[in-house]
């Protein structure tokens, strides 16, 4: 399968992208893994007529502490979350999770940024984002705005990315020593979820349970009234409405949130 | 669109269209035919190759995203008539029937030891996740990585005969 042509422009900055994305308007997608992008192009889902190129960038290619918070670069690469020491003490949950997608040659090349700004609700990271209470920082030519995941996903591969900005870093709350579980449900080797939770210190999110990753707040509400996890995870189903496709009808869904949300509470690891 | 990268130690530069796949610039392009495309879909990991030695698929890199990059295919790991470690071990413990998944196989597993020189068992199952195997059921492809982690890291040259 080959995409439909189109012309290529390799970003030298993030700046120079910014001009790129203003010079060539609606026609353009940034590229940053390629390994949604391609993949849609591939079958001729996506025909964006520029790709303009990020995944040289090296000024996003980074993973910080500042403060209280741990912040990576837009095309920092999931194989490089996952094995990153600062991750891995800071935001465990957050390192898991980039080591949950796909296989290990997908996580070579597949950025936090691209499945950020993707926002596949079944994908590991938007999933992670939300249950961490973490945000992206926008880029424009007028300046940089941080946004709270929750406000970030607003729809099926919907987000509140405008045109001609890039998503430049993401941001997440560091807790060290925080209880976390997570738990992903799949039939098949290197899938997303078909239904996934993530809990760490009394937040609750669950991946592919509706358009966009969600809070599970009426099992974060019994937990913080004292339920254990069996009892709150019982509640995790509440008020979603999962999709239905061939691996699980909306009612399987529902029990599935349950089950791994108590598992998530119940396998925690601090 | 203008490109210059290494593939397996060779300066190559070329003139190609940005819609050009790495898989079909290596196969049709190069020649080097030893990355198959099996599944087209980032799955099956047939078309495996290190992209400054880590593994990747190509079939899901456009040719413009690897230039100024290190290609490595399974025609590069050993010298002309030599066989890298990993291909010995493949050998030695019949590591494959058709083949087709292969040179993926060989190339996944090159980069998990790189990365990973002495893995587990269950660390070779995970770090092949991403590699379908039709014929030999997996086992004697974890079996052939175990065994060239041991050989790689005590310098020793397998044989056929010597892992048997
Ligand atoms: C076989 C297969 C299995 C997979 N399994 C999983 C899985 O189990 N779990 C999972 O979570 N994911 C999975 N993925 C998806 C993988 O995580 C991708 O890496 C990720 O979704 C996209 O990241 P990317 O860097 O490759 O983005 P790209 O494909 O380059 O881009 C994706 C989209 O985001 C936009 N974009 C990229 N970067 C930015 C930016 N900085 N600012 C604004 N917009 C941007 C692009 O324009 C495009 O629309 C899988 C993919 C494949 C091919
Ligand atoms: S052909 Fe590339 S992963 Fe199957
Ligand atoms: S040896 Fe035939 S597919 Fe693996």
């Amino acid at each position: 399968m080959i995409p439909a042509p189109f012309e290529y422009a390799a970003a030298e900055s993030a700046g120079h992208a910014l001009e790129l994305l203003a010079e060539y308007g609606d026609d353009a997608k940034l590229l940053a893994g390629g390994h949604s992008l391609l993949p849609m192009m591939k079958l001729r889902l996506a025909v964006p007529s520029v790709l303009i190129d990020i995944g040289g960038v090296n000024e996003l290619a980074y993973i910080r502490t500042d403060g209280d918070d741990l912040v990576i670069g837009a095309t920092t690469r999931h194989a490089d979350v996952a094995g990153s020491e600062r991750v891995r003490s800071g935001a465990p949950l957050l390192a898991y999770s980039a080591a949950q997608v796909g296989d290990p040659q997908i996580r070579h090349r597949g950025t936090i940024g691209g499945s950020l700004a993707h926002a596949d609700p079944a994908a590991d990271l938007p999933m992670a984002l939300t249950a961490l209470g973490g945000s992206v920082e926008l880029m424009s030519p007028s300046g940089t705005r941080t946004v709270p995941a929750g406000d970030f996903f607003t729809g099926y591969f919907e987000t509140s990315l405008e045109p001609g900005e890039l998503l430049s870093a993401v941001r997440v709350p560091r807790q060290p020593g925080a209880d976390w579980g997570y738990q992903k449900f799949v039939r098949r080797a290197n899938d997303w979820a078909i239904v996934g939770a993530a809990a760490v210190a009394g937040r609750v999110a669950l991946a592919n349970m509706g358009p966009t990753p969600i809070r599970a707040r009426a099992v974060e509400q019994a937990l913080a009234d004292g339920a254990g996890p069996a009892e709150a995870a019982e509640l995790a189903a509440d008020g979603t409405e999962p999709g239905e496709d061939i691996h699980a009808d909306r009612a399987f869904r529902q029990h599935l949130s349950r089950v791994l949300t108590r598992r998530a509470l119940e396998h925690q690891r601090g | 669109m203008k490109v210059r990268l290494t593939v397996n130690g060779q300066d190559r530069s070329d003139d190609v269209e940005p819609r050009l796949l790495l898989v079909h610039y290596l196969r049709q392009h190069l020649g080097l035919r030893a990355a198959n495309v099996g599944c087209d879909t980032t799955s099956c990991g047939a078309c495996t190759v290190l992209l400054n030695g880590k593994s990747v698929k190509s079939c899901t890199v456009l040719t413009v995203q690897a230039s100024g990059q290190e290609v490595t295919t399974a025609e590069g790991l050993a010298p002309e008539g030599d066989l890298h470690p990993v291909q010995r071990a493949f050998r030695a413990e019949h590591g494959l029937q058709c083949g087709f998944c292969t040179p993926g196989m060989v190339m996944a597993a090159t980069g998990l030891l790189a990365e990973n020189p002495h893995p587990t068992e269950e660390e070779v199952r995970a770090g092949l996740e991403g590699n379908f195997c039709r014929c030999t059921g997996y086992h004697n492809i974890v079996r052939a990585v175990l065994t060239a982690a041991g050989t790689m890291s005590t310098g020793a040259t397998t044989s056929t005969e010597s892992a048997q």
